[in-house]
């Protein structure tokens, strides 16, 4: 049996962090990150963290160095949130076009202004297009196992590409609860040494990064549309071997519960999603057939997945986040998924912008509001005064 | 509507006073005693010392999938009674729900003492006399949790001083260790 921790979702990503040995952690402290680089300082502190850690001046270095370090082959890790997500951007960029697998925890917070510290996912959704695999965590037990899989999966020779874990402000990075630990000699064995295709290395100098033509570039990001299309494949093979080795599963690109005969089917991130099979669990009880698929990874987005359930069931998107001009971008994505494929009805919900409490109770009025044909096309749920 | 094996809890208490320490030894030790599925967690906002603050703590045999705030508690900790004359402690408190306060009066002097169910002691005497003090401030946290397994069959007396050893260690374990035993005592409970 493995020993078990109980400690907030920063703390437990700072512990999945330094067992996968890190050469380097470069990172700057921001509310309410601040507690995870804590952690891998009180662990570098103790001698726990072996590796280098870069105190820099801001979330833009903070990703440059990750970026120099990674480029010299080795592993590398830092965690922000909101504001210094937003000053990463462009190297957000730099890293996944050079096919850097930089991991990355990022807590999921308002932007400002007006001032805010609380969960909201409009930080990291609009980091969407950067290239970078995204993956949105419901519990301290998923961060561990995903922070662990995401290097093996970024690191792999097929995907060489950054990954982002997400997971909510506070709901998540400062709640204690219990998580199932893996030993390093079990990590060890799971993950395998990175083994880069290129390095920087004063031995056998190579430049990185010169200009290319228009046509060697949009090779470029063919090849990483490709790495992103084969990490749907490598994802749920990740999941798969976790489970074997460790008895620990959360699913695959979607997290399905309650799914079997289902009229709908809500699909939710992050906290929202956890909280949404407590919501489930009371409407089955009332008769009414819902389910769940929690979307674990939205960037590759699952779209097979979603075309599959719409031939079963109508869509209800409940999005923490808001594309102004447009609607949620989950919404998006999963409209977007089944043009073409199917004509199921989808309803879109904005709910707990601005880090507002999305309690069960509301999930079940939105999903009640659908399934009796109250719902509009999309909805900012809760929202009074206006 | 959640599990009826869920315990839902609210402390009160004011900045700088441990509500936010009280929640997560309380949880650890529960897990000790076999309740697979604990939180707990601070009201999300900037703290300040001296004002009031709340925390919070659930507690189940099952995985927690819940997200979301306490809104009716089982059982609400007050860890300072002047919080009461600016806090409503009693909102959403449960039906037969349980509150326990830290103060030197006794349960049937609360008027809502027919309503709930109340505890009283006096954690914050204990802390003096135990001379559990932060900057020369009595502190209630670890004294107010002793009295929990009088109102909550769930934790242990011996499973919260287990945590409480392995958070401090030495004469202040001790100390500590000792305040839990002397409010689990002195806690007088009125049903």
């Amino acid at each position: 049996m493995s020993e078990v921790m109980i400690d907030t979702g920063n703390y437990i990503a700072a512990k999945a962090a330094v067992l996968c040995k890190p050469d380097v952690v470069a990172a700057y402290p921001i509310t309410p990150q601040t507690t995870l680089v804590e952690g891998i300082a009180k662990y570098l502190a103790t001698g726990e963290y072996k590796g280098e850690y870069i105190c820099v001046e801001s979330e833009h270095s903070a990703m440059a160095a990750c970026i120099g370090a990674s480029a010299t082959g080795v592993r590398t890790f830092t965690g922000t949130s909101s504001h210094g997500l937003l000053l990463m951007h462009e190297m957000l960029h730099w890293a996944s076009l050079a096919r850097l697998p930089v991991i990355m925890c990022n807590i999921n917070r308002v932007v400002g202004p007006g001032w805010n510290i609380w969960a909201d996912e409009n930080d990291s959704i609009s980091q969407r297009d950067t290239g970078w695999i995204q993956f949105y965590c419901s519990s301290n037990q998923e961060i561990f196992d995903t922070v662990i899989q995401s290097f093996k999966l970024g690191e792999h020779e097929k995907i060489s590409l950054p990954v982002m874990i997400s997971y909510n402000a506070f709901i998540l990075s400062h709640t204690s609860m219990p998580v199932y630990l893996t030993d390093q000699k079990d990590v060890d064995a799971f993950l395998p040494k990175r083994k880069p295709k290129w390095k920087l290395d004063p031995d056998n100098p190579i430049t990185f990064g010169n200009i290319i033509l228009p046509a060697e570039y949009e090779k470029v990001r063919f090849d990483m549309q490709k790495s992103h299309e084969y990490a749907k494949k490598l994802i749920p093979e990740i999941s798969k071997e976790w489970k074997q080795r460790f008895g620990r599963y959360h699913g695959d690109l979607l997290e399905f519960y309650k799914c079997d005969g289902a009229d709908y089917i809500l699909l939710s991130m992050g906290a929202i999603g956890a909280e949404s099979k407590v919501a489930v669990d009371n409407l089955r009880k009332e008769g009414l057939k819902v389910g769940l698929a929690r979307v674990r990874c939205f960037r590759p987005f699952p779209r097979e997945e979603i075309q599959k359930l719409s031939k079963k069931a109508g869509l209800i998107v409940i999005d923490r986040n808001i594309s102004p001009g447009m609607e949620g971008a989950l919404f998006t994505e999963v409209k977007a998924s089944l043009y073409g494929y199917t004509d199921a009805k989808v309803y879109g919900f904005i709910a707990g912008l601005g880090g507002k409490d999305v309690p069960f109770g509301d999930i079940e009025k939105m999903c009640k509001k659908v399934v009796n044909s109250k719902a509009k096309h999309l909805e900012w749920f809760g929202l009074k005064g206006v | 509507m959640t599990s009826a094996d869920l315990v839902e809890i609210v402390f009160h208490g004011r900045g700088g006073q441990g509500a936010v320490t009280a929640a997560n030894l309380l949880v650890a030790a529960a897990l000790k005693d076999g309740n697979k599925g604990v939180q707990a967690f601070p009201f999300f906002g900037a703290e300040r010392r001296g004002a009031p603050v709340r925390a919070f703590a659930r507690i189940s045999h099952d995985e927690i999938h819940l997200r979301s705030e306490v809104y009716t508690p089982d059982i609400v900790i007050v860890l300072d009674e002047s919080i009461m004359d600016i806090v409503d402690v009693l909102k959403g408190l449960k039906k037969n729900g349980k509150i326990l306060i830290n103060t030197r009066a006794k349960p049937g002097e609360f008027d809502f003492s027919k309503k709930f169910i109340v505890a009283t002691v006096d954690a914050t005497g204990v802390a003096l006399k135990h001379d559990i003090l932060i900057g020369g401030m009595p502190v209630v946290n670890t004294p107010i949790l002793g009295a929990v397994p009088k109102i909550l069959n769930r934790v242990t007396l011996k499973s919260i001083q287990g945590i409480v050893r392995s958070k401090w260690k030495g004469e202040l374990a001790e100390q500590n260790v000792k305040a839990t035993q002397n409010a689990y005592d002195a806690v007088v409970v009125k049903s």
